[in-house]
């Protein structure tokens, strides 16, 4: 058996998409930028689905920059304003809970001399409008937060945060990479000034994204080359992703409701059952929340063990902790939101999709109470009587 | 990143418990490092005769555990406490460099058991 729950970190391609992307590889092959027919075919296909991107994201192609994928919409959102804006100010605003992406770039610009400060989240994983009211000032010139969190699935209350911001005359950009599958976007509606999109995120091919830039915001380059995206982003077009993300973000936009309905239905369950099977387990992440995370902590056990027997059962999940990929620190995520270190080092996450059943979510909870009870039959935290704590 | 190896020892560990009574007992590391491991161990005639664990942390925490208490019955205290984290990593043909220090934490919480051990004889 093998059952995938892990949608947040990526989906598996739509055969439609697919089949919407192949004559792009194959027989329309030609660089979108040539001048002869087989080009201007190519490029034709570029501006039908950018057009198609804009529409199902409420802005104008115009608007609509394709990039590799979030990790440099988001890269080139935050270097890009920066640069861009650095005689107006050097103060940039960023939440605690942002992916690594933004993360790791305001790192970047702190040594370049960016002033990077960091908006608290409370114990629900919500960033705090009034702290954003409180921290803004005249040396501001951007803030960025996340839509929806990627760890614990919160939705951020975006439209109000770009409504400070634009009170102070503040670029405000979101990171909507995990929003899509969930939640209607409309760039203008939100008041967004610049937010990054990710193809694989909701079934489009890997390796394409998009940052929308609204039109009269200065940005500089990320990447410098040739003409492409109107001499805003070098590199040869890719004409197969392209179609293929506008093919899957316009599945999207039909499914949604769907989509929204079956997972939901399968988190709640999954959340029902565990609470009844296994004591001692934080559900982490409070409202609002899109539907398909599900983000727990089970007490005296650390994920990475969790992780590795769910395998063996053939159950695909994440750690919460960022244990399993190399780094020994659990999730800034949790740790922000005041989740002890210790309950922090013992999280899961499990996205679900549109493929999974209920009797996925069933075997899936059976697997995992007798895989937590053996990892705290091992523990000696679990063993503890009531009130010891080892002191070394 | 795991191989095989270290994998057969995680998923089926040996020596999992606390020995009643023990002669000596090691606890080291902590749970907001996400590992602490707790090592029991039974002497006699100055030879380890039994060795058992509880570890709270990672598949590499679990299976070094696993491993260093299956190498150090039947060794006397002196070969036990000659047990490096070398030794231990080479016995799960290899661990990824950033899971290296559990077995650090496998060689500390056999020595510390061995000197738990000694401060009560004395």
């Amino acid at each position: 058996m093998r059952i995938y729950l892990d949608h947040a970190s990526t989906t598996a391609l739509k055969k439609e998409v697919l089949d919407a992307m192949t004559p792009y590889f194959l027989e329309h092959f030609e660089n979108a930028n040539s001048l002869y027919s087989g080009g201007r075919q190519t490029a034709n296909a570029v501006a039908l689905a950018r057009q198609s991107v804009a529409n199902n994201l409420g802005c104008l192609p115009n608007e609509i920059y394709f990039t590799s994928g979030g990790s440099e919409a988001d890269t080139w959102a935050l270097k890009g304003i920066a640069l861009a804006h650095k005689n107006k100010g050097n103060k940039i605003i960023i939440s605690k809970i942002e992916h690594h992406a933004i993360l790791n770039t305001a790192k970047w610009l702190k040594k370049q001399d960016f002033e990077i400060v960091e908006l608290p989240v409370d114990k629900n994983g919500i960033v705090s409008v009034e702290e954003l009211e409180r921290l803004i000032d005249d040396n501001t010139i951007l803030v960025s937060v996340m839509y929806v969190n990627n760890e614990v699935g919160t939705i951020q209350p975006i439209k109000e945060l770009a409504k400070v911001c634009h009170d102070h005359k503040v670029l405000f950009h979101s990171d909507c990479v995990q929003a899509v599958p969930y939640l209607p976007l409309n760039f203008k509606e939100l008041g967004l000034d610049l937010a990054s999109i990710s193809a694989h995120k909701f079934n489009g091919p890997k390796g394409i994204g998009a940052l929308y830039v609204r039109n009269g915001v200065k940005i500089d380059k990320l990447i410098s080359g040739g003409s492409q995206e109107r001499a805003h982003r070098g590199g040869t077009t890719d004409t197969p992703s392209i179609v293929g993300m506008a093919k899957a973000l316009e599945l999207v936009q039909v499914d949604r409701e769907k989509h929204n309905a079956h997972v939901k239905e399968l988190r709640n369950y999954f959340e029902s059952l565990v609470k009844k099977s296994i004591p001692y387990v934080h559900f982490n992440g409070g409202n609002p929340r899109v539907s398909s995370v599900s983000n727990l902590s089970f007490e005296f056990v650390e994920s990475e063990g969790i992780l590795m027997l769910l395998d063996m059962d053939g159950i695909a999940v994440s750690s919460g902790s960022a244990c399993a990929s190399g780094s020994l620190d659990p999730s800034h995520v949790l740790l922000s939101m005041g989740v002890p270190i210790e309950i922090a080092h013992g999280s899961v996450r499990f996205t679900f999709g549109q493929e999974n059943t209920k009797e996925e979510v069933e075997y899936t909870v059976q697997s995992l109470t007798k895989i937590i009870e053996r990892l705290r039959l091992m523990s000696p935290l679990f063993n503890l009587k009531q009130g010891e704590t080892y002191n070394v | 990143m795991y191989n095989d190896k270290v994998l057969k020892e995680f998923s089926n560990p040996q020596n999992v418990g606390v020995i009643e009574n023990a002669d000596g007992v090691g606890v080291v590391g902590n749970a907001s490092c996400g590992d602490i491991m707790k090592i029991t161990i039974k002497v006699e005639n100055d030879v380890i005769t039994d060795a058992k664990f509880q570890t709270f942390g990672c598949t590499a925490a679990i299976a070094t555990s696993s491993c260093a208490t299956q190498m150090v019955i039947g060794m006397t205290l002196d070969e036990a406490l000659k047990l490096t984290n070398a030794q231990v990593v080479e016995y799960l043909e290899g661990l990824p460099p950033q899971k290296v220090h559990c077995s650090v934490l496998a060689e500390e919480a056999i020595k510390k058991a061995i000197e738990d051990y000694k401060s009560k004889q004395n």
